[in-house]
Protein backbone atom coordinates (compact mmCIF):
# COMPACT_ATOMS: atom_id res chain seq x y z
CA UNK A 1 0.00 0.00 0.00
CA UNK A 2 1.38 3.36 -1.05
CA UNK A 3 1.81 5.59 1.97
CA UNK A 4 3.61 8.50 0.34
CA UNK A 5 1.66 11.43 -1.02
CA UNK A 6 1.15 12.09 -4.70
CA UNK A 7 3.56 15.04 -4.49
CA UNK A 8 6.25 12.92 -2.85
CA UNK A 9 6.09 10.33 -5.61
CA UNK A 10 6.22 13.05 -8.24
CA UNK A 11 9.24 14.60 -6.52
CA UNK A 12 11.01 11.22 -6.68
CA UNK A 13 10.50 11.17 -10.44
CA UNK A 14 11.73 14.75 -10.78
CA UNK A 15 14.86 13.82 -8.80
CA UNK A 16 15.37 10.69 -10.86
CA UNK A 17 15.16 12.62 -14.14
CA UNK A 18 17.49 15.35 -12.92
CA UNK A 19 20.26 12.76 -12.60
CA UNK A 20 20.38 12.13 -16.32
CA UNK A 21 22.77 14.25 -18.36
CA UNK A 22 21.11 13.88 -21.69
CA UNK A 23 17.82 12.91 -23.21
CA UNK A 24 19.10 9.68 -24.61
CA UNK A 25 19.56 8.50 -21.00
CA UNK A 26 16.05 9.62 -20.12
CA UNK A 27 14.75 7.63 -23.05
CA UNK A 28 16.71 4.64 -21.86
CA UNK A 29 14.95 5.00 -18.51
CA UNK A 30 11.53 5.28 -20.20
CA UNK A 31 12.32 2.26 -22.37
CA UNK A 32 13.11 0.26 -19.22
CA UNK A 33 9.84 1.37 -17.65
CA UNK A 34 8.05 0.32 -20.82
CA UNK A 35 9.71 -3.08 -20.91
CA UNK A 36 8.86 -3.74 -17.25
CA UNK A 37 5.22 -2.71 -17.42
CA UNK A 38 2.90 -5.52 -16.30
CA UNK A 39 1.27 -7.48 -19.10
CA UNK A 40 -2.01 -6.03 -20.30
CA UNK A 41 -4.82 -8.47 -21.17
CA UNK A 42 -5.43 -8.79 -24.92
CA UNK A 43 -9.18 -8.79 -24.24
CA UNK A 44 -8.93 -5.23 -22.94
CA UNK A 45 -7.38 -3.90 -26.15
CA UNK A 46 -10.73 -2.49 -27.20
CA UNK A 47 -11.49 0.66 -29.15
CA UNK A 48 -13.11 2.35 -26.16
CA UNK A 49 -9.86 1.91 -24.20
CA UNK A 50 -7.73 3.27 -27.04
CA UNK A 51 -6.48 6.78 -26.29
CA UNK A 52 -7.26 9.06 -29.19
CA UNK A 53 -4.65 11.52 -30.42
CA UNK A 54 -1.62 9.24 -30.11
CA UNK A 55 0.30 8.23 -33.21
CA UNK A 56 1.17 4.87 -31.71
CA UNK A 57 -1.63 2.88 -30.12
CA UNK A 58 -2.15 3.25 -26.37
CA UNK A 59 -4.77 1.39 -24.36
CA UNK A 60 -5.73 2.47 -20.86
CA UNK A 61 -8.07 0.58 -18.55
CA UNK A 62 -9.39 2.05 -15.31
CA UNK A 63 -11.30 0.33 -12.53
CA UNK A 64 -12.11 1.20 -8.92
CA UNK A 65 -10.81 -0.97 -6.07
CA UNK A 66 -11.37 -0.08 -2.41
CA UNK A 67 -12.14 3.51 -3.32
CA UNK A 68 -8.94 3.87 -5.35
CA UNK A 69 -8.54 4.08 -9.12
CA UNK A 70 -6.42 1.30 -10.62
CA UNK A 71 -4.95 1.92 -14.04
CA UNK A 72 -3.36 -0.61 -16.37
CA UNK A 73 -2.08 0.22 -19.85
CA UNK A 74 -0.23 -0.92 -22.93
CA UNK A 75 1.21 0.49 -26.15
CA UNK A 76 2.70 -0.90 -29.34
CA UNK A 77 5.59 1.60 -29.11
CA UNK A 78 8.03 1.13 -26.25
CA UNK A 79 8.79 4.77 -25.41
CA UNK A 80 5.09 5.60 -25.35
CA UNK A 81 4.63 2.53 -23.16
CA UNK A 82 7.31 3.91 -20.84
CA UNK A 83 5.50 7.24 -20.65
CA UNK A 84 2.13 5.69 -19.82
CA UNK A 85 3.92 3.44 -17.33
CA UNK A 86 5.37 6.51 -15.64
CA UNK A 87 1.90 8.06 -15.45
CA UNK A 88 0.24 5.01 -13.96
CA UNK A 89 3.09 4.54 -11.46
CA UNK A 90 2.06 7.95 -10.14
CA UNK A 91 -1.72 7.86 -10.47
CA UNK A 92 -2.73 4.23 -10.06
CA UNK A 93 -3.88 3.46 -6.49
CA UNK A 94 -4.98 7.05 -5.82
CA UNK A 95 -8.46 8.32 -5.08
CA UNK A 96 -10.44 10.05 -7.80
CA UNK A 97 -10.37 13.29 -5.78
CA UNK A 98 -6.57 13.26 -5.48
CA UNK A 99 -6.11 12.75 -9.22
CA UNK A 100 -8.78 15.23 -10.27
CA UNK A 101 -7.24 17.95 -8.12
CA UNK A 102 -3.66 17.32 -9.29
CA UNK A 103 -2.16 19.74 -11.81
CA UNK A 104 0.16 17.20 -13.54
CA UNK A 105 2.89 19.86 -13.40
CA UNK A 106 5.65 17.36 -12.53
CA UNK A 107 5.61 16.45 -16.24
CA UNK A 108 6.64 20.00 -17.09
CA UNK A 109 9.37 19.87 -14.47
CA UNK A 110 10.95 16.79 -16.01
CA UNK A 111 10.71 18.47 -19.43
CA UNK A 112 8.93 15.53 -20.96
CA UNK A 113 6.44 17.40 -23.07
CA UNK A 114 8.89 19.76 -24.73
CA UNK A 115 11.29 16.95 -25.53
CA UNK A 116 8.76 14.88 -27.39
CA UNK A 117 7.99 15.35 -31.05
CA UNK A 118 4.77 17.37 -31.52
CA UNK A 119 2.81 14.23 -32.33
CA UNK A 120 4.00 12.50 -29.16
CA UNK A 121 3.50 15.62 -27.08
CA UNK A 122 -0.13 15.59 -28.28
CA UNK A 123 -0.25 11.93 -27.32
CA UNK A 124 0.97 12.77 -23.83
CA UNK A 125 -1.69 15.46 -23.50
CA UNK A 126 -4.31 12.89 -24.56
CA UNK A 127 -3.02 10.43 -21.94
CA UNK A 128 -3.23 13.08 -19.21
CA UNK A 129 -6.73 14.08 -20.30
CA UNK A 130 -7.89 10.45 -20.29
CA UNK A 131 -6.59 9.90 -16.74
CA UNK A 132 -8.07 13.20 -15.55
CA UNK A 133 -11.42 12.39 -17.17
CA UNK A 134 -11.49 8.91 -15.60
CA UNK A 135 -10.94 10.51 -12.18
CA UNK A 136 -13.48 13.31 -12.68
CA UNK A 137 -16.16 10.82 -13.75
CA UNK A 138 -15.60 8.70 -10.65
CA UNK A 139 -15.50 11.49 -8.06
CA UNK B 1 33.48 18.36 -57.65
CA UNK B 2 33.57 17.08 -54.08
CA UNK B 3 30.64 16.67 -51.71
CA UNK B 4 32.42 18.85 -49.13
CA UNK B 5 32.31 21.74 -51.61
CA UNK B 6 28.58 21.39 -52.18
CA UNK B 7 27.82 21.17 -48.47
CA UNK B 8 29.19 24.68 -47.99
CA UNK B 9 26.26 25.93 -50.09
CA UNK B 10 23.73 24.50 -47.62
CA UNK B 11 24.04 26.36 -44.29
CA UNK B 12 21.46 24.19 -42.54
CA UNK B 13 23.70 21.15 -42.79
CA UNK B 14 26.00 22.77 -40.25
CA UNK B 15 23.28 22.92 -37.59
CA UNK B 16 23.64 21.12 -34.31
CA UNK B 17 20.71 19.45 -32.55
CA UNK B 18 20.86 18.51 -28.85
CA UNK B 19 24.54 19.44 -29.00
CA UNK B 20 25.18 16.89 -31.75
CA UNK B 21 25.99 17.45 -35.39
CA UNK B 22 22.77 17.26 -37.42
CA UNK B 23 22.58 14.43 -39.96
CA UNK B 24 19.69 15.32 -42.23
CA UNK B 25 18.18 12.21 -43.83
CA UNK B 26 14.65 13.45 -44.46
CA UNK B 27 15.36 14.79 -47.91
CA UNK B 28 12.39 13.07 -49.54
CA UNK B 29 10.11 15.18 -47.31
CA UNK B 30 11.88 18.41 -48.12
CA UNK B 31 15.40 19.03 -49.31
CA UNK B 32 17.60 21.77 -47.89
CA UNK B 33 18.02 25.01 -49.78
CA UNK B 34 21.30 26.35 -51.10
CA UNK B 35 22.41 29.94 -50.54
CA UNK B 36 21.71 30.78 -54.19
CA UNK B 37 18.01 29.99 -53.71
CA UNK B 38 17.72 31.94 -50.46
CA UNK B 39 19.56 34.87 -52.05
CA UNK B 40 17.24 34.88 -55.05
CA UNK B 41 14.18 34.89 -52.81
CA UNK B 42 15.68 37.56 -50.61
CA UNK B 43 16.72 39.71 -53.53
CA UNK B 44 13.32 39.58 -55.19
CA UNK B 45 11.50 40.26 -51.93
CA UNK B 46 13.71 43.20 -51.00
CA UNK B 47 14.32 44.74 -54.41
CA UNK B 48 11.84 43.45 -56.94
CA UNK B 49 8.46 42.94 -55.28
CA UNK B 50 5.65 43.70 -57.65
CA UNK B 51 2.64 41.93 -59.02
CA UNK B 52 3.23 40.23 -62.34
CA UNK B 53 1.97 40.77 -65.88
CA UNK B 54 -0.11 43.80 -64.94
CA UNK B 55 1.48 47.18 -64.37
CA UNK B 56 3.71 49.05 -66.79
CA UNK B 57 6.22 50.27 -64.20
CA UNK B 58 9.85 49.19 -64.04
CA UNK B 59 9.62 46.97 -60.93
CA UNK B 60 6.62 45.12 -62.36
CA UNK B 61 8.50 44.56 -65.61
CA UNK B 62 11.56 43.24 -63.76
CA UNK B 63 9.47 40.93 -61.58
CA UNK B 64 7.62 39.63 -64.64
CA UNK B 65 10.93 39.10 -66.42
CA UNK B 66 12.25 37.04 -63.47
CA UNK B 67 9.09 34.96 -63.44
CA UNK B 68 8.91 34.35 -67.18
CA UNK B 69 12.60 33.55 -67.60
CA UNK B 70 12.03 30.93 -64.90
CA UNK B 71 9.47 29.38 -67.21
CA UNK B 72 12.14 29.17 -69.89
CA UNK B 73 14.55 27.57 -67.41
CA UNK B 74 11.96 24.96 -66.42
CA UNK B 75 11.11 24.30 -70.06
CA UNK B 76 14.78 23.76 -70.71
CA UNK B 77 15.21 21.52 -67.64
CA UNK B 78 12.29 19.30 -68.64
CA UNK B 79 13.07 19.56 -72.35
CA UNK B 80 9.46 20.52 -73.03
CA UNK B 81 8.64 21.63 -76.53
CA UNK B 82 7.11 24.95 -75.60
CA UNK B 83 7.08 27.37 -72.67
CA UNK B 84 3.28 27.32 -72.94
CA UNK B 85 3.42 23.79 -71.59
CA UNK B 86 4.93 24.92 -68.26
CA UNK B 87 2.35 25.91 -65.65
CA UNK B 88 3.46 27.25 -62.28
CA UNK B 89 1.57 25.94 -59.27
CA UNK B 90 2.09 25.80 -55.50
CA UNK B 91 3.48 22.26 -55.63
CA UNK B 92 3.02 18.76 -57.01
CA UNK B 93 -0.23 18.35 -55.07
CA UNK B 94 -1.68 21.47 -56.68
CA UNK B 95 -0.45 20.33 -60.10
CA UNK B 96 -2.16 16.95 -59.78
CA UNK B 97 -5.36 18.50 -58.44
CA UNK B 98 -5.38 20.82 -61.42
CA UNK B 99 -5.14 17.92 -63.86
CA UNK B 100 -7.65 15.79 -61.95
CA UNK B 101 -10.19 18.59 -62.09
CA UNK B 102 -9.60 20.01 -65.55
CA UNK B 103 -8.83 16.73 -67.33
CA UNK B 104 -11.84 15.21 -65.58
CA UNK B 105 -14.10 18.03 -66.78
CA UNK B 106 -12.88 17.69 -70.36
CA UNK B 107 -12.42 13.97 -70.84
CA UNK B 108 -13.99 11.83 -68.10
CA UNK B 109 -17.61 10.73 -68.13
CA UNK B 110 -19.76 8.34 -66.13
CA UNK B 111 -18.41 4.80 -66.09
CA UNK B 112 -14.88 5.80 -67.14
CA UNK B 113 -11.78 4.54 -65.35
CA UNK B 114 -8.52 5.95 -64.03
CA UNK B 115 -5.60 3.66 -63.18
CA UNK B 116 -3.52 4.57 -60.13
CA UNK B 117 -0.47 2.66 -58.86
CA UNK B 118 -0.73 1.03 -55.45
CA UNK B 119 2.45 2.77 -54.32
CA UNK B 120 1.22 6.31 -54.92
CA UNK B 121 1.41 9.18 -52.46
CA UNK B 122 -2.01 10.33 -51.21
CA UNK B 123 -1.57 13.41 -53.42
CA UNK B 124 -1.74 11.15 -56.46
CA UNK B 125 -4.72 9.17 -55.16
CA UNK B 126 -7.15 11.52 -53.44
CA UNK B 127 -7.52 14.08 -56.29
CA UNK B 128 -8.49 11.20 -58.60
CA UNK B 129 -10.97 9.85 -56.07
CA UNK B 130 -12.55 13.30 -55.77
CA UNK B 131 -12.81 13.60 -59.53
CA UNK B 132 -14.17 10.07 -59.90
CA UNK B 133 -16.83 10.76 -57.27
CA UNK B 134 -17.89 13.84 -59.15
CA UNK B 135 -17.91 12.14 -62.53
CA UNK B 136 -19.20 8.73 -61.37
CA UNK B 137 -16.01 7.21 -62.70
CA UNK B 138 -13.89 4.61 -60.90
CA UNK B 139 -10.29 3.89 -59.97
CA UNK B 140 -8.42 0.71 -60.78
CA UNK B 141 -5.23 -0.10 -58.92
CA UNK B 142 -1.99 -1.16 -60.56
CA UNK B 143 -0.30 -3.30 -57.89
CA UNK B 144 3.33 -3.51 -56.81
CA UNK B 145 5.06 -6.84 -56.12
CA UNK B 146 6.75 -7.88 -52.87
CA UNK B 147 10.01 -6.24 -53.90
CA UNK B 148 8.22 -2.94 -54.48
CA UNK B 149 8.31 -3.06 -58.28
CA UNK B 150 5.31 -2.03 -60.33
CA UNK B 151 3.51 -5.08 -61.79
CA UNK B 152 3.89 -3.67 -65.26
CA UNK B 153 2.83 -6.99 -66.82
CA UNK B 154 -0.62 -6.46 -65.28
CA UNK B 155 -1.13 -3.04 -66.87
CA UNK B 156 -2.28 -4.24 -70.27
CA UNK B 157 -5.10 -6.25 -68.66
CA UNK B 158 -6.22 -3.36 -66.47
CA UNK B 159 -6.74 -1.09 -69.45
CA UNK B 160 -10.20 -1.16 -71.00
CA UNK B 161 -11.90 1.05 -73.56
CA UNK B 162 -13.13 3.09 -70.60
CA UNK B 163 -9.64 3.91 -69.26
CA UNK B 164 -8.84 7.61 -69.61
CA UNK B 165 -5.61 8.14 -67.67
CA UNK B 166 -2.89 6.39 -65.70
CA UNK B 167 -1.40 8.22 -62.69
CA UNK B 168 1.97 6.94 -61.55
CA UNK B 169 5.02 8.26 -59.73
CA UNK B 170 8.42 8.35 -61.38
CA UNK B 171 9.84 7.18 -58.03
CA UNK B 172 7.68 6.15 -55.06
CA UNK B 173 8.30 8.34 -51.99
CA UNK B 174 8.32 5.19 -49.86
CA UNK B 175 9.89 2.47 -51.98
CA UNK B 176 12.49 4.60 -53.73
CA UNK B 177 12.29 2.44 -56.83
CA UNK B 178 12.45 3.93 -60.31
CA UNK B 179 9.23 2.98 -62.06
CA UNK B 180 9.37 1.96 -65.74
CA UNK B 181 7.69 5.16 -66.88
CA UNK B 182 8.55 4.83 -70.57
CA UNK B 183 7.03 1.38 -70.60
CA UNK B 184 3.87 2.63 -68.84
CA UNK B 185 3.57 5.43 -71.40
CA UNK B 186 4.16 3.08 -74.33
CA UNK B 187 1.44 0.66 -73.17
CA UNK B 188 -0.96 3.48 -72.24
CA UNK B 189 -0.55 5.32 -75.54
CA UNK B 190 -1.02 2.13 -77.56
CA UNK B 191 -4.56 2.19 -76.09
CA UNK B 192 -5.05 5.94 -76.44
CA UNK B 193 -4.74 6.41 -72.66
CA UNK B 194 -3.01 9.48 -71.18
CA UNK B 195 -0.33 9.33 -68.47
CA UNK B 196 0.37 11.68 -65.56
CA UNK B 197 3.76 11.23 -63.94
CA UNK B 198 4.19 12.43 -60.35
CA UNK B 199 7.79 13.59 -60.39
CA UNK B 200 7.85 14.82 -56.78
CA UNK B 201 10.70 12.44 -55.92
CA UNK B 202 11.93 11.74 -59.43
CA UNK B 203 12.82 15.30 -60.33
CA UNK B 204 15.73 15.52 -57.90
CA UNK B 205 17.05 11.98 -58.35
CA UNK B 206 16.73 11.61 -62.12
CA UNK B 207 15.32 14.81 -63.57
CA UNK B 208 13.02 14.32 -66.53
CA UNK B 209 13.05 14.67 -70.27
CA UNK B 210 9.33 14.90 -70.94
CA UNK B 211 9.75 14.49 -74.67
CA UNK B 212 11.77 11.35 -74.21
CA UNK B 213 9.34 9.99 -71.59
CA UNK B 214 6.47 11.12 -73.83
CA UNK B 215 4.24 11.48 -70.74
CA UNK B 216 1.20 13.73 -71.09
CA UNK B 217 1.61 15.42 -67.71
CA UNK B 218 4.54 15.75 -65.32
CA UNK B 219 4.16 17.31 -61.86
CA UNK B 220 6.77 18.31 -59.31
CA UNK B 221 7.28 20.46 -56.21
CA UNK B 222 9.97 23.10 -55.91
CA UNK B 223 10.83 22.40 -52.28
CA UNK B 224 11.94 18.85 -53.07
CA UNK B 225 14.42 20.09 -55.66
CA UNK B 226 16.13 22.89 -53.69
CA UNK B 227 13.62 25.68 -54.52
CA UNK B 228 11.38 27.68 -52.20
CA UNK B 229 8.36 25.99 -50.61
CA UNK B 230 5.01 26.82 -52.18
CA UNK B 231 6.42 26.53 -55.68
CA UNK B 232 5.64 23.82 -58.18
CA UNK B 233 5.33 22.92 -61.81
CA UNK B 234 2.88 21.20 -64.04
CA UNK B 235 4.05 20.20 -67.48
CA UNK B 236 1.29 19.23 -69.88
CA UNK B 237 1.22 18.60 -73.59
CA UNK B 238 -0.09 21.72 -75.26
CA UNK B 239 -2.82 20.04 -77.29
CA UNK B 240 -4.28 18.51 -74.11
CA UNK B 241 -3.92 21.63 -71.95
CA UNK B 242 -5.68 23.59 -74.69
CA UNK B 243 -8.67 21.28 -74.54
CA UNK B 244 -9.10 21.39 -70.78
CA UNK B 245 -11.08 24.10 -68.96
CA UNK B 246 -9.26 26.16 -66.29
CA UNK B 247 -9.13 24.91 -62.71
CA UNK B 248 -9.49 28.25 -60.95
CA UNK B 249 -10.88 31.55 -62.10
CA UNK B 250 -9.71 35.09 -61.47
CA UNK B 251 -6.68 37.29 -61.93
CA UNK B 252 -4.82 37.20 -65.20
CA UNK B 253 -6.27 33.92 -66.48
CA UNK B 254 -8.85 35.68 -68.61
CA UNK B 255 -9.06 37.13 -72.10
CA UNK B 256 -12.36 39.01 -71.75
CA UNK B 257 -14.73 39.15 -68.79
CA UNK B 258 -18.36 40.06 -69.40
CA UNK B 259 -21.39 39.19 -67.32
CA UNK B 260 -22.67 37.62 -70.51
CA UNK B 261 -19.67 35.29 -70.60
CA UNK B 262 -15.90 35.14 -70.08
CA UNK B 263 -13.15 33.89 -72.34
CA UNK B 264 -9.81 32.64 -71.07
CA UNK B 265 -6.23 33.63 -71.64
CA UNK B 266 -4.05 31.41 -73.82
CA UNK B 267 -1.55 29.01 -72.23
CA UNK B 268 0.05 29.14 -69.78
CA UNK B 269 -1.91 32.05 -68.22
CA UNK B 270 -5.20 30.16 -68.39
CA UNK B 271 -4.06 27.92 -65.52
CA UNK B 272 -2.39 30.59 -63.40
CA UNK B 273 -5.27 32.34 -61.64
CA UNK B 274 -4.63 34.86 -58.90
CA UNK B 275 -1.43 36.50 -57.78
CA UNK B 276 1.49 34.20 -58.39
CA UNK B 277 4.34 33.31 -56.05
CA UNK B 278 6.54 36.05 -57.47
CA UNK B 279 9.46 35.68 -55.06
CA UNK B 280 9.27 31.91 -54.75
CA UNK B 281 8.81 30.67 -58.29
CA UNK B 282 11.99 32.34 -59.67
CA UNK B 283 14.02 30.39 -57.08
CA UNK B 284 13.44 27.43 -59.40
CA UNK B 285 16.17 28.94 -61.61
CA UNK B 286 19.07 28.60 -59.12
CA UNK B 287 17.45 25.43 -57.73
CA UNK B 288 17.43 23.64 -61.07
CA UNK B 289 20.95 24.95 -61.71
CA UNK B 290 21.96 23.23 -58.47
CA UNK B 291 20.18 20.02 -59.51
CA UNK B 292 22.00 20.10 -62.85
CA UNK B 293 25.39 20.80 -61.29
CA UNK B 294 24.93 17.79 -59.01
CA UNK B 295 24.78 15.60 -62.08
CA UNK B 296 28.58 16.01 -61.96
CA UNK B 297 30.32 12.67 -62.53
CA UNK B 298 32.28 12.61 -59.29
CA UNK B 299 29.21 13.58 -57.22
CA UNK B 300 26.99 11.03 -58.96
CA UNK B 301 29.45 8.21 -58.48
CA UNK B 302 29.90 9.11 -54.83
CA UNK B 303 26.13 9.11 -54.35
CA UNK B 304 25.85 5.71 -56.04
CA UNK B 305 28.51 4.31 -53.71
CA UNK B 306 26.66 5.74 -50.73
CA UNK B 307 23.38 4.21 -51.96
CA UNK B 308 25.05 0.81 -52.42
CA UNK B 309 26.64 1.04 -48.96
CA UNK B 310 23.34 1.76 -47.20
CA UNK B 311 21.53 -0.87 -49.26
CA UNK B 312 24.14 -3.50 -48.36
CA UNK B 313 24.07 -2.59 -44.68
CA UNK B 314 20.28 -2.69 -44.41
CA UNK B 315 20.01 -5.88 -46.45
CA UNK B 316 22.58 -7.68 -44.34
CA UNK B 317 20.77 -6.86 -41.07
CA UNK B 318 18.48 -9.85 -40.37
CA UNK B 319 16.20 -7.73 -38.18
CA UNK B 320 15.48 -5.24 -40.94
CA UNK B 321 12.81 -5.61 -43.56
CA UNK B 322 13.46 -3.24 -46.43
CA UNK B 323 10.51 -2.26 -48.63
CA UNK B 324 11.49 -1.46 -52.17
CA UNK B 325 14.33 -3.86 -52.76
CA UNK B 326 14.35 -4.62 -56.48
CA UNK B 327 16.38 -7.41 -58.02
CA UNK B 328 17.80 -4.88 -60.46
CA UNK B 329 19.74 -2.68 -58.05
CA UNK B 330 20.21 0.04 -60.63
CA UNK B 331 16.53 0.93 -60.22
CA UNK B 332 16.95 1.63 -56.49
CA UNK B 333 17.44 5.24 -55.38
CA UNK B 334 18.72 6.51 -52.03
CA UNK B 335 15.25 6.45 -50.41
CA UNK B 336 15.14 3.61 -47.87
CA UNK B 337 11.98 2.63 -46.01
CA UNK B 338 12.06 -0.25 -43.59
CA UNK B 339 10.76 -1.81 -40.41
CA UNK B 340 12.81 -3.46 -37.69
CA UNK B 341 11.58 -6.66 -36.11
CA UNK B 342 10.23 -6.09 -32.60
CA UNK B 343 10.72 -2.32 -32.77
CA UNK B 344 8.14 0.38 -33.38
CA UNK B 345 9.19 2.77 -36.16
CA UNK B 346 8.36 5.78 -33.98
CA UNK B 347 10.63 4.62 -31.17
CA UNK B 348 13.46 4.21 -33.61
CA UNK B 349 12.90 7.67 -35.10
CA UNK B 350 12.77 9.23 -31.65
CA UNK B 351 16.05 7.68 -30.53
CA UNK B 352 17.76 8.56 -33.82
CA UNK B 353 16.52 12.13 -33.41
CA UNK B 354 18.31 12.42 -30.09
CA UNK B 355 21.43 11.10 -31.79
CA UNK B 356 21.18 14.02 -34.22
CA UNK B 357 19.68 12.09 -37.12
CA UNK B 358 16.56 13.41 -38.82
CA UNK B 359 14.51 10.64 -40.41
CA UNK B 360 10.83 10.17 -41.12
CA UNK B 361 8.52 7.65 -39.48
CA UNK B 362 4.90 6.77 -40.06
CA UNK B 363 2.76 6.12 -43.09
CA UNK B 364 4.54 8.63 -45.32
CA UNK B 365 1.24 9.69 -46.96
CA UNK B 366 0.92 6.25 -48.54
CA UNK B 367 -1.62 4.40 -46.42
CA UNK B 368 -2.67 1.94 -49.16
CA UNK B 369 0.96 0.91 -49.52
CA UNK B 370 1.30 0.39 -45.74
CA UNK B 371 -1.79 -1.86 -45.94
CA UNK B 372 -0.27 -3.67 -48.91
CA UNK B 373 2.76 -4.61 -46.80
CA UNK B 374 0.70 -5.14 -43.62
CA UNK B 375 2.48 -2.54 -41.49
CA UNK B 376 1.25 0.46 -39.48
CA UNK B 377 4.21 2.53 -40.57
CA UNK B 378 7.85 2.47 -41.59
CA UNK B 379 11.05 4.33 -40.91
CA UNK B 380 12.44 6.22 -43.88
CA UNK B 381 15.95 7.52 -44.40
CA UNK B 382 16.26 9.51 -47.61
CA UNK B 383 19.62 10.79 -48.77
CA UNK B 384 20.51 13.75 -50.96
CA UNK B 385 23.60 14.36 -53.06
CA UNK B 386 25.05 16.49 -50.25
CA UNK B 387 25.02 13.62 -47.77
CA UNK B 388 28.37 12.03 -47.03
CA UNK B 389 29.59 8.49 -46.61
CA UNK B 390 30.46 9.40 -43.00
CA UNK B 391 26.84 10.37 -42.38
CA UNK B 392 25.65 7.11 -43.93
CA UNK B 393 28.03 5.12 -41.73
CA UNK B 394 26.96 7.08 -38.63
CA UNK B 395 23.31 6.35 -39.50
CA UNK B 396 23.95 2.60 -39.80
CA UNK B 397 25.93 2.57 -36.56
CA UNK B 398 23.27 4.62 -34.75
CA UNK B 399 20.57 2.28 -36.02
CA UNK B 400 22.37 -0.60 -34.32
CA UNK B 401 22.78 1.39 -31.13
CA UNK B 402 19.12 2.42 -31.11
CA UNK B 403 18.10 -1.19 -31.71
CA UNK B 404 20.20 -2.39 -28.79
CA UNK B 405 18.45 0.17 -26.56
CA UNK B 406 14.99 -0.82 -27.74
CA UNK B 407 15.27 -4.59 -27.98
Amino acid sequence: METRSLKEIQQDIIDEFSMFDEWLDKYEYLIDLGKNLDAYPEALKTDDRLIKGCQSRVWLDCKTEDGKLVFIADSDAIITKGIISLLISVYSGRTAEEIASDDFSFLDQIGLKENLSPTRANGLVSMIETIRKAATERK
Amino acid sequence: MKVEQIRKEFPLLEEKVYGKQLVYLDNAATIQRPRSVVEKWNDLTLHCNSNLHRAVHKIAADATEEYETTRDAVRDFLNAESRQEIIFTSGATASINLVAFSFGEAFVKEGDEIIVAESEHHSNIVPWQMMCNRKKASIKVLPVDDSGCLCIDRLENLITDKTRLIAVAQISNVLGVRNPIKEVVRIAHSHGVKVLVDGAQGVVHDGADVRDLDCDFYAFSGHKVYAAPGTGVLYGKKEILDQMPPYMGGGEMIAKVKFSGTTYAPLPGKYEAGTQNMAGTPTLKPALEMAKSLKDKEISEYHEQLTAFVLDALESNPKIHLYGNPEDRSTKTSIFSFTMEGVHHEDLALILDKMGIAVRSGQMCAEPLMDRFGVTGMLRASFAHYNTMEEAAYFIKSLDKAASMLL
